[in-house]
């Protein structure tokens, strides 16, 4: 295979706060190509948002990348100053925020709010990037493009804002869009209409995606592959099939017990993961789900167990995995 | 079976919103809706919001006052009595339990305040044990009582929550969106929780909800609300399965399933445009203008909620044609 497009290497992040040191990332490492879509599925502090800002240079000032690197496209990140990070954030890789709400800035109109990411980036004049402006906003499904321009956020509806968050990240045809929960805030109908806007722009200009979600409906239908986290790790990854169907850690295995479907045909008891998740201030010495995890041994709560891999692209950090692998044979682990 | 716990006749709730003063504008959020719940049973309620469906929930307990219609209890008219004996019998689990819980009260005084209220403790020996009897059922335990909300993670607060309504027996609970604000593994146990009490006590739910999904799971009968209305009512499996309003399909088929070959294999039928806005909704039936089978008929006569087959309600003009 090619280079890969994002290739994140045993990053680590850790906020510094006043309470003390938050490892918000414990070792993340991601590989992406061009075309993937890469969901993201944890629940909230699990730090699937902060991979993608770190990959975007959005970290608070009291966050840093203590460890690993991160390269996308022949950069390094991790590395860059910020004004060469501006170059490469909207151009190369662009994101859309979870709330519409408050990702628009409510004093300047939709137009003028494109228009300055087109301006940033090509040398555009103010007319051609309004032309660009409104050829986005037909690309992405917005009637009467031409009177939306001159309108401001409040005048529309939270879909059609989340529309414009698109055009904006789509502006330079980005490489890499990174959606960071882009429907929760939203209604199911508009969910739907937004999602096969997505896959509908991803044919168009051939770009990869990372979904972050908590919602496991939403990367079933349209991811790839998926990488599920929790307490700032990957615990399982793999193809979309795999973690449905063959789930090995524990923890995936948990969520999709926890979750009720809506076309199962007879009520089903739901499996819920007890215990609370964790404290990132103090996480626990070994395993972070040992806790919480049904088949806990006494290892777990001692040592990180490494990665099995189950295939190629299939790989948990289980110690029941190394103890399967140990089984027959000992060749993996 | 089938005794009618609850029940609201042509309910309807309309918020002033501006105009002048000979025109004035109202939102209706709540128009003219007919339902039952059976003792022991949950109805869901689902729409997408601004719907009225946490309006209705909130109404029937005459949080606010209603514009026009009947609310029942156990038979006895309620609509305009004095709520304070009913407060025992009927009570509500909200929605954020961030913000639902007064930060400066233990939780020992929050759960404690509907039994000082309703006079249910003697003395103070027995006000504490019931309420460690209640933290206990909810899953909590007695040292939390002298702690504050602040110190519980949201699934933690639910609970508080929950044990809060629970503090007077009622026999009825509105639980409006309860699971919404918490984390997926969380949700679950929530869910169940909700099942276990109900199982125990005997309980009759409403649940409301914009996750069919979660509603589906706990749900003997569903409702489907849009802008202010009723627009399908039928049993879980029946809605799902069956469904016949064209809004109820469109709900349904926009669900993303958790199973990667049974949601790509879908079909998705995508709904065009956004909620009209409540302070003005299409004449005749509301979902006209984004319905594909809408006809000059639609645009003039309301349809009527009728029934389509044995308790299986639906309101639409084509439904021969659609299905």
């Amino acid at each position: 295979m090619s280079e890969p497009l994002l290739n994140i290497q045993h990053e680590r992040l850790s906020f510094f706060t006043p309470a003390g040191e938050v490892k918000a990332l414990n070792d993340v490492t991601i590989q992406m190509y061009q075309g993937d879509v890469l969901g993201i599925v944890g629940e909230s502090g699990s730090g699937k948002s902060v991979t993608a800002y770190s990959i975007m240079g959005l970290i608070a000032h009291n966050g840093k990348i203590i460890g690993g690197t991160i390269d996308f496209n022949g950069h390094r990140i991790n590395e860059l100053t910020e004004k060469e990070m501006q170059k490469i954030r909207g151009n190369e890789v662009s994101i859309i925020f979870q709330d519409p709400m408050t990702s628009l800035n409510p004093v300047f109109t939709i137009g003028n709010q494109i228009t300055e990411v087109i301006r940033l980036h090509t040398n555009k004049s103010k007319k051609e990037a309004l032309e660009r402006a409104e050829e986005l906003l037909n690309l992405v499904g917005i009637n009467e493009p031409k009177k939306r321009l001159k309108q401001y956020p409040h005048e529309l509806s939270g879909g059609m804002r989340q529309r414009v968050m698109i055009a904006m990240a789509l502006a330079c045809e980005p490489k890499l869009l990174i959606a960071d929960e882009p429907t929760t805030a939203l209604d199911v109908t508009i969910q739907a209409q937004i999602l096969e806007l997505m896959m509908e722009l991803r044919q168009k200009i051939d770009m990869s995606i990372i979904m972050i979600t908590h919602d496991l409906g939403i990367v079933a239908s349209m991811c790839d592959k998926i990488a599920v986290m929790y307490a700032g790790k990957i615990v399982e990854y793999g193809k979309t099939e795999d973690i449905f169907y063959n789930p090995k850690h524990e923890y995936t295995r948990g969520l999709l017990r926890s979750i009720p479907v809506l076309t199962e045909k007879e009520h089903r008891k739901l499996v819920p993961i007890e215990g609370t998740p964790v404290d990132l201030l103090n996480p626990p010495k070994g395993c972070p789900f040992a806790p919480r995890c049904n088949s806990c041994m006494k290892i777990c709560l001692r040592e990180m167990p490494e990665y099995t891999y189950i295939t190629e692209d299939h790989y948990s950090a289980c110690w029941l995995l190394q103890k399967e692998a140990y089984m027959k044979g000992g060749e993996n682990s | 079976m089938s005794h009618k716990l609850v029940e609201v006749k042509n309910l309807k709730q309309y918020f002033h919103a501006g105009g002048s003063f000979l025109k004035p504008k109202y939102i209706k959020a709540v128009d003219d809706v007919s339902l039952y719940i059976n003792k022991g049973e949950t109805l869901g309620l689902v729409g997408e919001s601004g719907c009225g469906k946490t309006t209705l929930g909130r109404t029937i307990l005459r949080l606010y006052e209603p514009t026009a219609g009947k609310i029942f209890f156990d038979g006895q008219d309620i609509t305009h009595v004095n709520m304070l004996p009913y407060r025992r019998k009927m009570q509500i689990v909200f929605q954020d339990p961030y913000a639902s819980l007064d930060p400066r009260m233990t939780v020992g005084d929050i759960v404690g305040e509907a039994i000082d209220i309703h006079k249910l403790a003697p003395n103070k020996k027995t006000r504490r044990d019931m309420i460690i009897q209640l933290l206990e059922k909810v899953g909590l335990n007695s040292e939390h009582a002298n702690r504050y909300p602040h110190e519980f993670s949201g699934g933690q607060r639910q609970r508080i929550g929950i044990a809060r309504a629970l503090a007077v027996n009622p026999e009825f609970i509105v639980c409006d969106e309860p699971i919404s604000a918490l984390d997926v593994s969380i949700q679950a146990q929530v869910v169940n929780m909700f099942e276990e009490l109900q199982e125990e006590m005997g309980l009759t739910y409403l649940f409301i909800a914009h996750d069919l999904s979660v509603v589906r799971h706990i749900s003997h009968r569903i409702g489907v609300m849009y802008l202010g209305k009723l627009v399908e009512l039928a049993d879980d499996y029946e809605l799902v399965f069956h469904c016949v309003h064209p809004y109820t399909k469109s709900l349904i088929s926009a669900i993303p399933i958790p199973d990667p070959v049974q949601s790509r294999s879908k079909k998705r039928i995508i709904l065009e445009g956004d909620v009209p806005s409540p302070l003005n909704p299409p004449s005749g039936c509301r979902f006209r203008t984004r319905c594909r089978y809408a006809t000059k008929l639609c645009e003039e006569v309301e349809p009527e909620f009728r029934e389509v087959s044995p308790g299986h309600f639906a309101a639409c003009h084509h439904l021969d044609k659609i299905n």
